[in-house]
């Protein structure tokens, strides 16, 4: 059931985006243009999506596990620390020269467009990237203290 | 100025409503977050957690991947028009995986999952990705052209 929970859940995302017109780069950019003509429709993406959330989650904090019985993962960092800062600055630079953030890439894979795919093997190589320096990292620092 | 011609408050509304029905369905049946950006991270680093940590991930993007084939049973697709060349493309991708890595979420863990959980941090993380992507469009739509 859990495994089909998560592709439902998968499907019906991937439609809200699609309807929404998070998937059209062009809107996004239109979006993120506020000193042009400004385009507020995401707002409104952002606005449902809440709307739902808030009860959602606000009902999910009340629940040691899921419905399906699976624990309840909720994020416990709460630190506003440099990775966050300068991680979410440069997530946004990516998403604005490109029009296109993570969920919308991956539900354009199967349109036909060569660029989502793209953009999509960056994104990947980009965590790539980043696994293998907090790999090299973490064995630095415990060869320190071995040695 | 805002562009009426380009706004669509309906259809936007109701995605809006459908993307956070997924979210709710993800966290009250698995107990997880639905954030693109780190379900994929997990997915592809190289030391694969238990069993049931990677099939959720792996159905649930799956998922957002058949979509657009299920999206136009009902209905064609809306057009989508990305300007940015290939090269463009491929190094914003790379930015956004490497920040998301960082950051720890992207528009879904932070923008909807986070300030739905009210969390100081995601809204914090969305300000900013938001203020930094108004920034580049900023630059190259009114800067460099």
């Amino acid at each position: 059931m859990k495994p089909f929970s998560a592709l439902l859940a998968g499907i019906i995302f991937g439609l809200g985006l699609i309807l929404s017109g998070m998937t059209n780069p062009a809107k996004v950019i239109g979006f993120l243009d506020i000193f042009g003509g400004w385009d507020p429709s995401l707002a409104l993406v952002m606005g449902g999506a809440i709307l739902v959330g808030l009860f959602a989650f606000g009902y999910a904090k009340t629940r040691s596990h899921s419905i399906l019985g699976a624990s309840m993962q909720l994020p416990a960092n709460q630190q506003l620390d440099r990775r966050l800062i300068l991680g979410a600055i440069t997530f946004g630079i990516g998403w604005g020269l490109a029009g296109y953030c993570p969920g919308p890439a991956v539900a354009s894979l199967l349109t036909g467009s060569i660029k989502p795919v793209v953009f999509t093997l960056g994104m990947l190589a980009g965590m790539a990237i980043f696994t293998l320096l907090e790999r090299y990292t973490a064995s630095a620092k415990s060869d320190k203290t071995n040695s | 100025m805002i562009d009426w011609h380009n706004f669509t408050p309906w259809p936007a509304f109701t995605g809006g409503l459908l993307i956070g029905l997924a979210a709710a369905v993800l966290i009250l049946f698995n107990g997880r977050i639905a954030g693109v950006s780190g379900i994929l991270l997990k997915l592809i680093k190289l030391t694969w957690p238990q069993r049931e940590e990677w099939l959720w991930r792996l159905l649930f993007i799956a998922g957002l991947v058949i979509s657009p084939l299920i999206f136009r049973l009902f209905a064609p697709l809306p057009a989508a028009q990305a300007d940015a060349g290939i090269w463009l493309l491929a190094i914003a991708g790379v930015l956004v995986g490497l920040g998301t890595s960082y950051g720890g979420g992207c528009t879904s863990g932070h923008g909807v999952c986070g300030l739905s959980r009210l969390s100081l941090r995601s809204l914090v993380a969305t300000l900013l990705f938001m203020a930094s992507g108004i920034a580049a469009v900023f630059i190259v739509r009114h800067l460099l052209n």
